[in-house]
């Protein structure tokens, strides 16, 4: 059992290294902390779904250095993610930004939570009323008038 | 009132509809990255030739001022598909009289030569770009990718991956021409 559980903690092992590699990292802790921020943030272009800052793609670690590099040059978070998003684009951003074109993808979500609760709202609200009793018309009552009239007629024989 | 209720089943099937219609297209592809380089300015960058090489290196300012657009290729010798292209690339520059540059993406300097000696070198010049920085620059994703630079340094065409196969080399033909960047006649 103890060799079992030995071996499932060695088998965790690889998950917890990191693609940051020690030669990559910068000696001061407080730029080393802001690059790896800024690197959470970005896109590898390569394998697309990730992050530069877990990826081992060749590029993203070109990228996590160039951005360390602009941090050591003195550039702000934002000026760093910038100068990448001008080479490569708004898709670099993992987080896509707010412009005219992105409306879509951003506002998309509350308009449909907002349709439903319309919707289910409106479908709910007419159910309740039909629930309501209503009066019958003068035709009606006669109709049932008369069958109760009958009806009595009946008994009474 | 209720009769738009009752029609935002259809409505929401057909846009639900058009979405699949459009994502299962084969044409599509998802991997696809959109460049922003297209109608930029072609980065600045100045590379040293490759150590062995006798073949120029490559900076920005060669790409402007040519008579015609001129092509752009990142490869490297590890790269497989690359050596796929060079075929195809050194027939697009022997019978069509393409004008191609290359740069040489992260790549030990021996493996570049051994590899042009090996399959010949159809490049006019060759940039090493050792650091990958240049590639940066360019907004490489992975090689091979071609680019089609206009005589004002403008980028024309990017192409992603290998020119190889009938539709990757009948797309590439077509963007040469539409840029202007064969001799008349030639392409055909």
């Amino acid at each position: 059992m103890r060799q079992l559980i030995f071996a499932f903690c060695i088998g965790l092992l690889p998950f917890a290294a990191n693609a940051v590699e020690p030669d990559e990292m910068l000696t001061d802790p407080v730029l080393e902390q802001r690059a790896r921020e800024i690197s959470k943030d970005l896109r590898c272009v390569v394998c697309q779904n990730q992050d530069i800052d877990s990826s081992n793609a060749g590029v993203a670690r070109d990228l996590r250095l160039l951005v360390r590099e602009r941090l050591v040059v003195g550039d702000s978070d934002a000026e760093v993610i910038e100068y990448i998003r001008a080479r490569y684009g708004d898709y670099v951003l993992l987080k896509p930004p707010l412009e005219p074109a992105t409306y879509a993808l951003w506002f998309a979500p509350i308009a449909f939570v907002l349709i439903g609760v319309f919707v289910g709202g409106g479908v709910l609200m007419s159910r309740r009323k039909q629930e309501a009793f209503e009066d019958l018309g003068a035709e009606d009552e006669n109709t049932v008038s008369e069958i109760l009239r009958q009806n009595e007629a009946g008994d009474a024989s | 009132m209720k009769r738009l209720i009752a029609g935002l089943p259809f409505i929401a099937a057909v846009i639900f509809g058009g979405f699949f219609l459009w994502g299962l297209n084969p044409d599509r592809d998802p991997n696809e990255i959109p460049s922003v380089l297209i109608s930029q300015p072609a980065p600045a960058f100045d590379l040293d030739p490759v150590p062995g090489l006798e073949t120029p290196g490559l900076a920005r300012s060669d790409l402007v001022g040519n008579e015609r657009p001129v092509v752009v290729n990142v490869f490297a010798s590890w790269c497989v598909p690359c050596r796929a292209e060079h075929a195809v690339l050194t027939r697009f520059v022997e019978r069509d009289g393409m004008r191609l540059f290359g740069i040489n993406y992260k790549d030990k300097p021996e493996d570049a030569v051994k590899w042009l000696n090996d399959l010949g070198n159809p490049y006019e010049r060759i940039g090493s770009d050792l650091s990958g920085r240049t590639g940066i620059e360019w907004g490489l994703s992975g090689v091979p990718e071609t680019f089609i630079v206009d005589s004002d340094g403008t980028v024309l065409f990017r192409y992603v991956g290998p020119v190889v196969g009938p539709d990757a080399v009948e797309r590439f033909t077509q963007a040469l021409k539409q840029a202007g960047a064969l001799p008349n006649g030639a392409g055909s």
